[in-house]
């Protein structure tokens, strides 16, 4: 009998895992799970270009049936995993059928936080490409838009309704500043001027209190009292992993399926992507990426593994995101935010781009954020964790245009 | 042998590439993708095919003719 590999969660982890296990040369059965209906699709684009309505579901869609058919992996859509049997190594779906396998990947992914108030009509989480469809038809109807939480998710979604138009824009965190997880308040402060300058009203450092339904609408209380009257509310609060499913499976589930750093999280079982919790190269602990290159990077690991258990390699991700916003990119790797100490390099054109970089306390370059600036992100992704600071410092200045760098120093 | 292709329509300068394989990709002033090299070969195929999976916006093939 021929080996079988099934993949359960069909974003990019999985997919991405099928397609590594393929150009390995893998010989055996390649099965891919996925609870959703449509044709597994690319996540990023959801609070970007599918929310303007620049990219539809076909340009975001990671595999195509007759792709996956020509590359020999076996698509099963809508249909949602409800019990992994490590002993029996199978994989049971929610209709009862029973999957077979030698190895089984779970990448399971992560589910929007529910908002803590409800869901009354109006009110939008966004991690889904059915999300996404009715927040964009919500957006069209204009303001008022509030969005809880400026993280990622809810400052792009922010951008991006300014960009189509919808008029009274508010965003709203407890924090002090956007994206205040991984900025330090310099550069989070340089974003929130970016929203304000965009028209988008910002209201950091007050909670919400609660949303509540009112006859025309809904009205977003915050914790200082102030009624924010909302056509739509975005709740952009955090993703929380999916992996209830595997509560009777006996691996060891902690915030995610915990793993080694083979990824594996028993013989035969790998996880890949935000539903993995895997032990970080540099810093120690366990720690879950809910980013898009650590689940591609980890799904080329581990179909490495599959194919070569007697060789398998460690993942050992840089963590590397990025985000849009209005007409900036925002890049972030290795380790940043406002415990660390900075130096600011001001980029080709020092109104618009610029890096920040951070060091540990003993001088090592901990990461950088980049604003607009890809070629100073390059150095800074080889260098988290092996040089200092003002090594760093000094190639990415060097990184700045030749032509252009008078206008700056 | 195989060929690496570039969309420089769809490439972003997310950089992906250069990381996974920094002796065939470069970015530009532009941060846009430079190919440096556009043949590989047999025994290179499975990092350069993973580096050109790793594009978020899918602007890098590799092909085999």
């Amino acid at each position: 009998m021929s080996p079988v590999t099934v993949i359960v969660g069909s974003s990019v982890g999985g997919v991405r895992t099928a397609q590594a296990l393929r150009s390995r040369g893998y010989a055996g059965d390649v099965v891919l799970v996925g609870e959703e209906t449509v044709a597994p699709y690319d996540k990023p684009p959801l609070s970007k270009g599918v929310l303007a309505g620049t990219s539809t579901g076909d340009d975001i869609t990671l595999l195509t049936e007759s792709a996956a058919r020509d590359a020999g992996i076996r698509l099963l859509l809508g249909r949602a995993a409800t019990r992994l049997d490590v002993a029996g190594h199978r994989v049971e779906l929610a209709d009862g059928e029973q999957l077979r396998y030698d190895d089984v990947v779970l990448a399971t992914g992560a589910q929007a936080r529910p908002s803590p108030w409800g869901a009354p009509p109006g009110l939008h989480v966004l991690r889904t490409l059915a999300d996404a469809t009715t927040l964009a038809r919500d957006l069209r109807r204009g303001g008022p838009l509030v969005v809880i939480g400026a993280g990622f998710v809810g400052a792009e979604v922010a951008a991006t309704a300014r960009g189509l138009g919808v008029r009274d824009v508010t965003l709203v965190d407890p924090a002090p500043a956007p994206m205040s997880r991984v900025l330090d308040p310099a550069v989070a402060g340089w974003f929130a001027r970016l929203h304000a300058e965009h028209g988008v009203t910002t209201r950091f450092g007050v909670g919400v209190d609660g949303v509540e339904q009112v006859e025309d609408g809904l009205v977003v209380r915050l914790g200082d009292g102030t009624p924010l009257p909302a056509a739509t509310v975005v709740v952009g609060i955090g993703a929380v992993p999916n992996d209830d499913w595997l509560r009777t499976s006996g691996l060891r589930l902690d915030d995610g399926v915990v793993c080694d750093r083979f990824s594996r999280a028993a013989d035969h079982v790998h996880a890949v992507g935000d539903v993995a919790r895997v032990p970080h190269p540099r810093r120690g602990g366990l720690g879950r990426a809910e980013h898009w290159t650590n689940a591609v990077e980890q799904a080329a690991c581990v179909a490495h593994n599959i194919v070569r258990p007697d060789a398998p390699r460690v993942h050992e991700p840089v963590e590397y995101v990025w985000s849009d916003q209005y007409d900036r990119t925002l890049q972030l790797t290795g380790h940043t935010g406002g415990a660390l100490g900075h130096v600011l390099v001001p980029g080709p054109d020092p109104e618009r781009s610029f890096a920040a970089l951070y060091a540990e306390p003993d001088g090592t370059f901990a990461g950088a954020v980049t604003v607009s600036w890809p070629r100073a992100l390059v150095v800074c992704r080889k260098a988290a964790g092996t040089m200092s600071l003002e090594e760093v410092r000094q190639l990415v200045s060097a990184r700045r245009p030749s032509a252009r760098t008078g206008a700056v120093t | 042998m195989a060929l690496v292709k570039a969309d420089l329509d769809l490439c972003q300068g997310y950089a992906n590439c250069v990381v996974a394989a920094d002796d065939v990709f470069d970015l530009d002033d532009d941060g846009l993708v430079v190919v440096l090299r556009k043949e590989v070969s047999g025994s290179e195929m499975d990092r350069i095919s993973d580096a050109a999976r790793s594009c978020p916006v899918a602007a890098l093939r590799v092909e085999t003719p």
